[in-house]
């Protein structure tokens, strides 16, 4: 656990002050902790796997248990790796910036998160990690929170990422009580009861619900370009390689256990496929370089649920191996667009041109990162897009609609890529390149090792291939697989479509102007407009709270206190309708006379307090009531009540005699239907509460707690006086909750009162 | 309110209940009584001080903001609830460091502990809150009629 706890300590360690170790601290516990997973490849590429577990909630089956195998550690590595150059990156990035500690700070705690999300073995920890990364990417997208839009942006991402998590946790509980495991290493002992029960579609859509909409699949899309307004290396990494590919991380976590199914199979293939496709076209629109690397990220995300759902282990290492890729390439594109915004002082391509003479450190990262997203060899994005396609072929649903997907997307990514990397540097000079200079080292270094890893690992594969993805292959199939990962394969069907998509994304390429002008005019008429969705849902919710808000909430008491008596009404006649009316309650025998006279006056209060005009002989009325209630209670050897009633009577009068000052007369007095239908709430109410009473005291009384107490009062509790034995002693808590509640209703009372004569004092 | 008779005699009266509620809240344990009961009392006690005298006499005769009086009931019965918790194992268990066990198994001395601190912070907060809803009220209606002020 020293490996996953290494980023906190530095963190902690190094509170940064602005000294470049305190600065740089995060990302070297960021590293460190990468290297201790990189020490577990060897035991990975063996095809084992490390458990270890700790109980928390072991009633529930919810343990603190963590599993490290081929899945998890390529994304602990990624999570980790990145984690620690966007950590420099930002460290640099941000220099001087008064909000850098919050910004590491955030960082550093969405990484722990998205670590656990990924290690956690136990579903409910997985979920606590899933909802966990949700709330540190909303702060970290509404990082620039002075800004409206940044805030809105961060709202919607969390709105959706948060509804999908809801439907998760609901999917993850059926899963626990179908499989009676929440393990996910136990699952795939449970799958073939999972996929034989009655709730697997329930199931199925719930966890897909969760994860399409984590890892912005159509059409739950659109909040992924909307985050971002989060700084570029939050996006870079969250946005690229990390919190995004969450969903995906899910999918392939439960394929052993959901996957291979018709309904999973085809969901996973149109939604992932029309994603990549769609995504793909929108990013030939885009002209600010950001938005666009975020619909090339959609497009990945589509391209990877697309082969999740492929159920053969070729199209699932495919999609390992593209994880891999493209993660690679696209936080070191990421990193390049934000040195872009800061050394040229723009994202907008029209803006950019004749930068590579002074970026040219720069440019040659990007014509890396850019040549591996093309695919094109030596590149590890040529190794991936080899193996898409045979994997596009290898497919247990429809190999020639996936490989029309992943053609029709790549060639679009060719394009994407040839706009990055030539337009910007080797365009028509603008004046961008005027003052545009070289960024700081710690900038460079982050896009340049990821833009050389995809070169490094392209010519010699074997290091991802047999160590990381053939065992990552093996958990989701559940079979060991042993692919051969090599640069050439000979001239086969792979080869030819590879050569299909380098033409046409040419050809895409030259045609860009005319397909952009197209595309603008499509919006302009209302196409694409799948946000509205989300609007509508947003204001409809709004537009409903409103309208309840109008209706009952009128800031009227008389209205609440008619509002709550007609639903006690309801409730009580409903319970009386359904268990029965009783007779007269045993034991009461002959009412004396004393008894009579106090219901008779309880009886004269309670009219006159209705009829009468004053507001002081009401309150009056009231109190005479109360007493004759409390004379009752007296009769019937309930003391304490009877005191607590009579104190009470009394200082309702006399706080409510200084109120009635502050009101004004009884006129106009409310219409004669009004007073028609309060006393009919007020009958429904008095008739239904003596007969549930009367039924109550017709039942045999269970003298069970009665006893108790009788008994233990005085041995326990030292006590007497049972009630107050019971208020203080046996029931404290109970009575401490009430207190709270008194003072807290008390400092509210004295708050409204003061605030409102201060106001008065002001504007007088 | 300007009687003479009233002011009088609740110069006298008001000493005497506030003693009486205490009486209430301590025999509380055994006979009918205790913290709420005896709060009403003494609250009962200041309403009645107020309406002969003023509230800025009440106020000066308490000393003791009333709502800060009901902050610290609260506090005191958490504190009971605390000692329970870090001596017996259980929060608001009730603590009787003055009883003893007998040779026979039996408990014997004066049972006084967290319970009555428990019921001593309800006696705080029932005095304190109604007396702050009071005051305030009482204040609200001088400033609005300022004829009618004291």
């Amino acid at each position: 656990m020293a490996v996953v706890t290494a980023p906190v300590a530095a963190a902690a360690d190094a509170a940064p002050t602005g000294r470049p170790l305190a600065r740089y601290g995060p990302a070297l516990g960021s590293a460190t902790a990468c290297a201790g997973f990189a020490a577990l490849i060897p035991t990975i590429a063996d095809y084992s796997s490390i458990r270890v577990a700790w109980p928390w909630i072991s009633g529930l089956g919810v343990e603190l248990s963590f599993l490290i195998d081929g899945l998890a550690l390529i994304f602990a590595l990624l999570i980790t790796g990145i984690g620690a150059l966007v950590l420099a990156y930002s460290a640099s990035y941000f220099k001087g910036h008064h909000k850098l500690v919050r910004l590491l700070v955030l960082l550093v705690l969405f990484e722990l998160s998205m670590l656990g999300l990924v290690l956690a073995d136990n579903l409910i920890l997985m979920f606590v990690f899933w909802e966990l990364t949700t709330v540190t990417s909303f702060l970290l997208v509404g990082f620039d929170h002075e800004k409206a839009d940044a805030r809105n942006k961060a709202l919607q991402a969390l709105l959706v990422t948060a509804a999908g998590g809801l439907a998760l946790l609901a999917g993850i509980l059926l899963i626990g009580a179908v499989a009676g495991t929440l393990e996910a290493s136990a699952l795939p002992a449970a799958a073939a009861a999972l996929k034989a029960d009655p709730l697997y579609p329930a199931i199925l859509v719930l966890v897909l619900l969760g994860a399409f909409t984590k890892s912005a699949q159509f059409p739950f899309h659109f909040w992924l370009p909307n985050a971002m307004a989060a700084p570029t290396p939050v996006s870079a990494y969250l946005h690229s390689a990390t919190m995004v590919k969450a969903g995906v991380y899910l999918l392939a976590r439960l394929t052993p256990a959901l996957g291979g199914t018709g309904p999973w199979l085809w969901t996973l293939t149109i939604v992932g496929g029309v994603t990549a496709v769609l995504a793909s076209i929108w990013a030939l629109r885009q002209t600010d370089l950001k938005l666009t690397l975020a619909y090339t990220t959609v497009m990945a995300l589509g391209t990877l649920t697309m082969f999740l759902g492929g159920a053969s282990a070729i199209a699932l290492a495919a999609a390992v191996t593209f994880l891999i890729v493209h993660a690679f390439y696209k936080a070191a594109l990421f990193l390049a667009v934000g040195i872009l915004d800061k050394k040229a002082g723009s994202r907008e391509i029209d803006q950019l041109g004749g930068l590579a003479r002074p970026m040219w450190r720069t440019w040659v990262v990007v014509a890396l990162a850019a040549l591996s997203m093309a695919g094109f060899p030596p590149f590890l994005g040529f190794i991936g897009k080899e193996l898409k396609y045979e994997g596009a072929l290898a497919v247990a649903s429809e190999p020639l609609l996936v490989v029309t997907f992943a053609v029709a997307a790549n060639a679009m990514m060719v394009a994407v890529a040839g706009l990055v990397a030539i337009k910007p540097f080797l365009g028509p000079r603008t004046a961008t390149a005027a003052k545009a200079g070289e960024p700081p080292f710690a900038m460079w270094l982050g896009p340049a090792v990821l833009a050389t890893g995809g070169l490094v690992f392209g010519i010699a594969p074997e290091l991802v291939g047999a160590a990381l993805v053939n065992p990552t292959a093996s958990v989701m199939i559940g079979d060991r697989v042993a692919k051969d990962f090599k640069l050439w394969h000979g001239v086969n069907i792979p080869l030819m479509l590879s050569i299909l998509t380098f033409v046409l994304g040419v050809v895409i390429y030259l045609a860009l102007g005319r397909i952009r002008r197209g595309l603008a005019a499509g919006e302009a008429h209302g196409l694409w407009a799948a946000e509205s969705g989300y609007d509508g849902v947003l204001a409809g919710t709004k537009a409903l709270a409103a309208w309840q808000t109008r209706v009952i909430q009128t800031g009227r008491q008389t209205q609440y206190f008619l509002w709550t008596t007609t639903v006690l009404a309801a409730l009580l006649w409903a319970g009386l309708a359904m268990g029965g009316f009783a007779v007269m309650p045993r034991g009461v025998e002959a009412i004396s006379l004393i008894e009579l006279t106090m219901l008779a006056l309880a009886a004269f209060g309670a009219v006159a307090t209705v009829v009468t005009r004053s507001r002081l002989l009401a309150i009056l009325a009231l109190g005479l009531l109360g007493s004759a209630v409390a004379a009752i209670f007296v009769f019937y050897g309930a003391i304490d009540v009877a005191m607590t009633q009579l104190l009470v009577e009394t200082l309702i009068v006399v706080i409510v005699a200084v109120a009635l000052l502050r009101l004004p007369r009884l006129t106009p007095a409310p219409g004669l239907e009004v007073r028609w239908g309060h006393l009919g709430v007020a009958l429904a109410t008095g008739v239904a509460t003596a007969l549930a009473l009367t039924a109550v005291l017709g039942t045999e009384l269970d003298r069970r707690i009665t006893d108790f107490f009788e008994q233990a009062s005085a041995t326990e509790a030292f006590g007497r006086n049972i009630v107050n034995v019971i208020l203080v002693d046996f029931r404290a808590l109970d009575t401490l909750g009430e207190i709270a509640v008194v003072v807290v209703a008390a400092l509210g009372a004295v708050a409204l009162l003061t605030r409102r004569r201060e106001h008065r004092e002001a504007s007088r | 309110m300007n009687s003479i008779i009233l002011t009088a005699a609740t110069r006298v009266i008001t000493p005497l209940m506030v003693a009486f509620s205490l009486f209430i809240l301590l025999r509380g344990h055994n006979e009918p009584g205790g913290g709420f009961i005896g709060g009403l009392v003494a609250t009962t006690a200041f309403a009645l001080y107020a309406k002969a005298l003023g509230v800025r006499a009440t106020r000066a005769a308490l000393r003791v903001e009333p709502a800060a009086i009901a902050v610290a009931g609260l506090g005191l019965a958490a504190l009971a609830g605390l000692w329970g918790l870090l001596a017996g194992g259980a929060f608001l268990e009730g603590m009787w460091p003055l009883l003893t066990t007998t040779p026979s198994g039996d408990k014997a001395g004066l049972p006084l502990g967290s319970v009555l601190l428990f019921d001593v912070g309800v006696y705080l907060v029932v005095v304190g809150s109604v007396l702050a809803i009071l005051f305030a009220l009482e204040e609200d209606v001088a400033a609005s009629s300022p004829e009618e002020a004291d």
